[in-house]
């Protein structure tokens, strides 16, 4: 147990002095703050080109934002923060093994998978740190604004989303373990994505893929079946729990 | 007792066979010289005893116990120096000191005396900034200090000269000199005169296997060969002589060298003396080990 806060101190140094942490942490709050702020100026916007828009023939009726255009909002921005997450994170254990500085710890007498469970951990609290500020920000501005309660299951849609995310993570957790390089970790989990993506447009599989979990958007009108979901979540979670225990026989076997 | 013990150790990479049957055996307590040219299997070979990479075929016991790639748990018993020791660099000596100990389980009081005793052992106290500004020589004592940490039965070190200037090598020799009490040192080296400089024991690969293992000093008595150089003034006095004694041999032009015990030796100097020969120079040779090593590994 020592040896894993360690580990995690470790990590949590390593993302705190290279400015990972900060980074991450700046972009999920402006992430936050722009998904009201949008829908706040969309309004305004379209009245400052009413004039010139109405020369070309365009009129426009009073247009009406409210929680929703906010969400919507939200639920588009967060994978582009999910896609820098991974860029940055995404050589957690190919930098290790390029500058060779698992041999020292390895050589300790450590046990491999420790390493795989602290950086797994390490992780995937990151994620959700970032993901829930996002979340939290988004949600105060809108309650502020508007009303969050016209929407429908909006926390357990915010689950959705956030168990993706997570997914994502670990499957760059897998692709460490397996891959050499950076690049080839960004491509492995870009595939692999892609793949449920596709597969997920299979009305029949839909449901047992973790890429349902980012059609989200119908949930908020309430008349979408969150049984669905809930088949995609316990697809997901299964799979992150499947892809853990897999990168540790991985990991204990690479060549280092 | 061996500290070490590895037989019929058996390693390719595709069909690059590198090597092919090494035995070896480390006494407890030795300063142990393992010699061998660039690409002998010298670093194979300890990566193999660390359990980073899977040997092929044959044994490796580290204090009594097997040695399993990928489950490590042999590497409690050593410490390890690779040639080129990287770091966390984003962390200071003694953070990375305190690190190690966490992740070896050692009590945190135990850490901090430990640390600044090794710290100050490697020169590297009040050093506080990151490793990432660390000098090669630096990062080689840092690696020293890491190794012994937890008080390794055994203490492996990759070539631990190689990178380093003069001063910086004498720095760490010095250093591994100095802990031979604590534990039993294993370093790989290229560099002969570390070797003669420290080391107790040797053993010299090549070719994927050990060709001559032993105590330095057996060994150097062993291949001691009673032999003479003899430089002379005249050029015609060296024709002679070599005319005389049939097992000496030319060096060059003024010099021969004479294989002769030196009860015999006394002969060639009376057979100087009674022809009024003129001696520049007599010096009795000493084998080198650079010698040895030639010789070994012509055979």
């Amino acid at each position: 147990m020592r040896a894993m806060l360690a580990l995690l101190k470790k990590e949590f140094t390593e993302q705190l002095r290279s400015g990972r942490i900060l980074i991450l942490i700046l972009l999920f709050v402006f992430l936050g703050i722009m998904n009201p702020a949008i829908a706040k100026l969309t309004p305004w916007v379209f009245e400052m080109l009413s004039d010139s828009l109405a020369e070309n023939g365009m009129t426009f009726t009073n247009i009406t934002v409210d929680a929703a255009t906010s969400w919507t909002q939200f639920f588009k921005n967060i994978p582009v923060g999910l896609i820098v997450f991974v860029l940055l994170q995404s050589s957690i254990f190919t930098k290790e093994y390029q500058n060779n500085t698992l041999v020292m710890t390895l050589t300790k007498g450590l046990s491999r998978y420790k390493i795989v469970i602290a950086k797994t951990f390490l992780l995937s609290i990151l994620w959700s740190v970032c993901y829930w500020i996002t979340f939290a920000i988004t949600y105060g501005y809108n309650e502020y604004y508007w009303d969050n309660s016209i929407l429908y299951n909006l926390v357990l849609s915010g689950i959705c989303l956030w168990l993706l995310g997570l997914w994502v993570v670990i499957l760059t957790v897998f692709w460490g373990t397996l891959a050499k390089s950076n690049t080839s970790v960004l491509v492995g989990t870009g595939s692999v994505f892609l793949i449920s993506y596709l597969v997920g447009l299979l009305p029949n599989l839909q449901k047992y893929t973790p890429a349902m979990l980012i059609r989200t958007a119908t949930l908020h009108t309430g008349n979408d079946s969150i049984s669905l979901y809930y088949t995609a979540m316990v697809v997901t979670a299964i799979l992150c729990i499947i892809l853990i225990a897999v990168s540790i026989p991985i990991f204990n076997k690479k060549s280092l | 007792m061996d500290i070490l013990h590895i037989t019929d150790l058996k390693k390719s990479f595709g069909d690059k066979a590198v090597l092919k049957g090494l035995d070896l055996s480390v006494p407890e307590h030795s300063v142990f010289g393992f010699i061998g040219k660039n690409g002998a299997g010298k670093t194979t070979t300890m990566k193999t005893v660390l359990g980073l990479m899977r040997a092929d075929s044959g044994e490796i016991q580290v204090a009594g116990e097997k040695v399993t790639y990928g489950q490590t748990i042999t590497n409690r018993h050593i410490g390890y120096l690779p040639d080129v020791p990287e770091y966390y660099s984003f962390m200071s000596a003694a953070e990375y000191l305190s690190f190690c100990g966490e992740i070896t389980g050692m009590k945190k009081s135990e850490i901090r005396t430990r640390s600044q005793e090794l710290l100050a052992l490697v020169g590297l106290n009040g050093e506080s900034h990151r490793i990432k500004g660390f000098s090669r020589g630096m990062k080689q004592r840092l690696g020293i200090a890491q190794a012994l940490l937890n008080r390794p039965k055994l203490l492996i070190c990759d070539e631990p000269t190689s990178a380093l200037d003069p001063v910086g090598r004498k720095e760490i020799l010095d250093i591994l000199f100095s802990i031979r009490d604590q534990t039993t040192v294993l370093f790989s080296t290229h560099i002969l005169s570390d070797v003669e400089r420290i080391c107790t024991d040797i053993a010299f690969l090549d070719d994927g296997v050990v060709r001559l293992e032993g105590k330095l000093s057996d060994i150097k008595a062993s291949y001691r060969t009673e032999e003479y150089l003899v430089e002379m003034e005249k050029e015609n006095d060296i024709q002679l002589l070599l005319d005389t004694f049939k097992d000496c041999r030319r060096n060059n032009e003024n010099e021969i060298v004479v294989r002769k015990s030196s009860k015999e030796f006394s002969e060639v100097m009376r057979f100087v003396a009674n022809n009024e020969l003129s001696i520049l120079k007599i010096e009795r040779l000493e084998p080198t080990l650079e010698s040895l090593f030639m010789e070994v590994i012509q055979q």
